[in-house]
């Protein structure tokens, strides 16, 4: 039997670069390293060079190899986690990333950058050990070391040698991960005299014997001068495939550990959920969204997957009672049918907590995308010669996998931006009267149906006239007396920069135009305020999901539409006092004082309505990203839960239309697009 | 089991592709049969506000959304009724699922491609895009239809999904 090993190779690229992002942010705290910390980059390290070495990515294991010896002797409190070392460490992560994303595509990494980090790596370990003052007596990462707790590092733990007895229960899936027992036992082999003996208790008859599955299991007994976390060593690639007891023959306290909950160094990469040491969540750090934007699996808490293992178990019971009702009585009475009621009424509080409990499985907390951020803003504004804090706000906001993914690109290109045009050399900050730092301002959270994400610096500002000047040179249509936000938004036009010199980092003018198109793709709404010399503000407003929306249907004529309850202000049956036109075409609503533009849905949407006047119906007024409107409907309907379905699947995008959804009857319903309804209302008058 | 296609296959010796065939008023049409993925009655659709004529509108197909275009007006027959007999063929074309409306499903057939004839040329007044040719069936003449094309076309923008809203 050959096994093909290329199948895992994905997996173990995964790991990698989830590793990576884990060493990054790590390195990336602005504290220093405890212990832990230093432990969680090492094992990062070692476990991508032990499986790169594995796979046949040699580039990889080799380089790695320097970087973990590095981090070894930190670890070891050798040496101090000193500024050099992290940003060589950073350095050097890039570089693993650089060689493990070639492997993944098939291209060539760049050798001389390889080779480049790999001598500097060299020349520090080389070097004298950084830090005179800590002898081995009072090593400083040790010191942290034992005041953390420590359990989880048995190889720092020194251990007694001696006969060691080992019971091994591998899962009956071991041998398919490419694993064999025989070479961990030639290991073994290696470090003492090792005696073996099989059980075979497990093996079924040889008919229904199946090849690939590991049905035995093994008591080893191994005599020498072997520490236990060597043995351990010898079962890393294992240990969450298997139970594993390590007993030290005749001196009690035995070391148990069973494979879920890991205690070895292998398990940076499962060690994951709740939270770090920091409190903040670990799976939001370890996981590699920004180079995978296509990622098609989903890490979810444990909490919540055990919440709806118990709604589901609730579902059940509910299911089972009505079954019981219906079947205990051939004619139904009154108490059955009360029974059957609240049976019914039980059954759609259950539904409705599970759907909202499925749907939070696709929730992830933003910080996957703010993570990267101190990365970007470190070396940005080293490259530019800036001092930027960056502060992040409300980074546990839960957000859709999917809109997550979408947001990446265009949220950095406005944190590059704002480094990049915003915020001011320490020079010209200090000529303001700023301080020499600029500060940049990362803020999510809820308001209403919607996630507001803020980015907002207090740099120079949005420059009206250079924006006017430009846009008139490039020929774009200015209006007489604009107003700011008139003037911000042709940033946004396609092919605008008011950079006075192009860098690498932005400044080519496309940018704005492409980030304000993703944001619009996903629903979202992108505003900018302004003021010169204080700082910009760019505001995205993003629905809470892609997915499920609260929704209002209204009848016109015999068709049903969707829309949105986040749209809507209020309904009203208006009075021909409050209806006015406006040279005799366009009509407004007059709301408390306020003329509001009358948008009859019929006419936008060319059906036969029952009501003609607007005094019959219904007008309910929505409230878009530029303005208000009132949409003339014969009725409302009722308030819906929808599920959003995708009209471009298999159509295309219709205007003044966001989606369409089913409806309890089967049919299909449209969801209108406030926004998008607003702009078709100004292209048909 | 062979099929009835593959038999006639071997008398002929070339690919024979099979057909299925629909009537569109008194006209027969045929469309590659792999491109069929059911057939339904007629049901009433949702409307598309400001679509093409031909476009009746989408159905609910099993929590798929799927627009429903009806040949008839495509092709401009003068008599467009919907009855008990109205059929809907649901297509997969390019990986998008759409359903056409015909008046009657009739019959499936095989096709050796040297049987099919170029449709001729009419000019400004008959629209022959979506024509992939003509064949003779017994006594009857069989249109065969280009879906993709009809697909693809400008009108119905399902192919360019930059719409200028």
């Amino acid at each position: 039997m050959t096994i093909d090993i290329s199948q895992f190779v994905q997996a173990f690229l995964d790991e990698s670069f989830e590793g990576l992002d884990l060493m990054e942010v790590e390195l990336l705290r602005e504290q220093a390293l405890d212990a832990e910390q230093v432990n969680a980059i090492f094992r990062a390290a070692h476990s991508i060079k032990g499986s790169a070495g594995t796979f046949g990515f040699s580039a990889v294991s080799d380089f790695t190899h320097g970087a973990e010896t590095l981090l070894d002797e930190v670890r070891n409190g050798k040496r101090e986690m000193t500024p050099e070392i992290r940003g060589l460490m950073l350095e050097a992560v890039d570089r693993m990333r650089e060689m493990l994303l070639a492997a993944r595509d098939g291209s060539a990494h760049d050798p001389d950058r390889v080779a480049e980090t790999s001598g500097r790596i060299e020349a520090m370990l080389t070097s004298a050990h950084g830090c005179p003052g800590t002898d081995a007596a009072t090593p400083v990462a040790a010191d942290s070391t034992a005041a953390q707790s420590g359990v989880t590092h048995g190889e720092s733990r020194p251990t007694p040698a001696g006969p060691w007895e080992i019971l091994f229960v591998p899962q009956s899936v071991l041998l398919r991960s490419g694993n064999d027992p025989l070479g961990i036992f030639a290991w073994l082999a290696e470090l003492g005299e090792l005696t073996v003996h099989c059980e075979t208790d497990a093996l079924p008859a040889l008919g229904a014997l199946v090849a690939e599955d590991c049905l035995l299991h093994w008591r080893l007994r191994l005599d020498g001068e072997v520490e236990e976390a060597a043995i351990r060593e010898a079962f890393e690639w294992v240990e969450d495939q298997c139970s594993l007891i390590v007993r030290h023959l005749g001196q009690p306290p035995a070391t148990v550990s069973e494979a879920p909950a890991a205690s070895a160094p292998a398990a940076p990469l499962d060690a994951q959920p709740q939270t770090a040491p920091g409190g903040r969540p670990v799976a939001a750090n370890g996981a590699p969204v920004e180079r995978r934007a296509d990622a098609a699996s989903i890490r979810v808490a444990t909490d919540k997957v055990d919440t709806l293992v118990n709604m589901v178990g609730e579902l059940v019971i509910t299911q089972a009672m009505i079954n019981t009702i219906g079947h205990s009585a051939d004619q139904l009475d009154a108490r059955a049918v009360e029974q059957l009621r609240h049976g019914l009424t039980l059954l759609e509080r259950n539904t409705r907590e599970l759907q909202e409990a499925v749907l939070s499985v696709r929730m992830l907390p933003i910080n996957f995308v703010f993570s990267r951020f101190p990365r970007v803003v470190r070396d940005l504004s080293n490259t530019l010669g800036k001092q930027v804090n960056l502060r992040i706000i409300g980074e546990e906001t839960e957000l859709d996998k999917g809109l997550i993914e979408k947001l990446v690109d265009p949220l950095t290109h406005i944190v590059r931006n704002a480094i990049d045009h915003g915020i001011e050399s320490p020079e010209r900050r200090r000529a303001a009267g700023k301080s020499e730092a600029g500060t940049l301002v990362l803020r999510a959270g809820h308001q209403g149906g919607n996630i507001i994400i803020e980015i907002s610096d207090d740099g120079g500002g949005l420059n009206r006239e250079r924006i006017l000047a430009k846009a008139r040179a490039q020929g774009m249509a200015v209006p007489e007396n604009a107003s700011d936000r008139d003037i911000w938004q042709l940033v946004f036009a396609p092919g605008f920069s008011t950079a006075e010199t192009v860098t690498d980092v932005s400044g080519r003018g496309v940018g704005m135009d492409v980030v304000r198109r993703n944001i619009e793709a996903v629903n979202g709404r992108l505003d900018i305020e302004s003021t010169e010399g204080q700082g910009t503000r760019i505001t995205v407003r993003l629905p809470l999901t892609l997915a499920i929306l609260d929704g209002m249907s209204v009848r016109v004529g015999e068709e049903v539409y969707i829309l949105p309850l986040t749209a809507i202000l209020e309904s009203l049956q208006p009075t021909p006092e409050q209806l006015h036109t406006i040279s005799g075409r366009g009509r407004v609503v007059r709301l408390r004082g306020d003329y509001i533009p009358l948008v009859p849905l019929h006419n936008l949407f060319n059906v036969p309505a029952t009501h003609e006047r607007p005094e019959d119906g219904i007008v309910v007024v929505v409230e878009s990203a530029e303005d208000r409107a009132a949409l003339f409907v014969d009725e409302l309907i009722a308030q819906h839960q929808v599920v959003i379905k995708s009209l471009e699947t298999n159509y295309r995008k219709v205007p003044g239309v966001s989606g369409a959804t089913i409806m309890g009857d089967g049919r299909v319903a449209m969801i209108l697009d406030v926004d998008s309804l607003t702009r078709l209302h100004g292209t048909v008058h | 089991m062979s099929h009835p296609g593959t038999l006639r296959t071997e008398d002929h010796g070339a690919a024979k592709r099979e057909l299925l065939t629909f009537r569109l008023g008194e006209e027969e049409y045929g469309i590659d049969i792999l491109q069929v993925q059911e057939i339904r009655r007629y049901e009433s659709v949702t409307r598309i506000a400001n679509a093409p004529e031909f476009v009746k509108g989408v159905i609910n197909m099993r929590g798929t959304i799927v627009p429903i275009l009806d040949l008839r007006i495509k092709f401009r027959f003068p008599e467009v009724v919907y009855d008990d007999f109205t059929v809907v063929v649901i297509l997969n074309v390019d990986n998008r699922v759409i359903g056409i409306v015909v008046d009657a499903v009739s019959d499936v057939i095989a096709l050796a491609a040297d049987e099919v004839r170029d449709a001729p040329e009419f000019g400004a007044q008959l629209d022959t895009d979506y024509l992939e040719g003509l064949a003779s069936v017994g006594e009857r003449m069989l249109i065969i239809v280009d879906i993709e094309a009809l697909v693809r076309a400008p009108e119905l923008g399902l192919v360019d999904a930059e719409f200028a809203a």
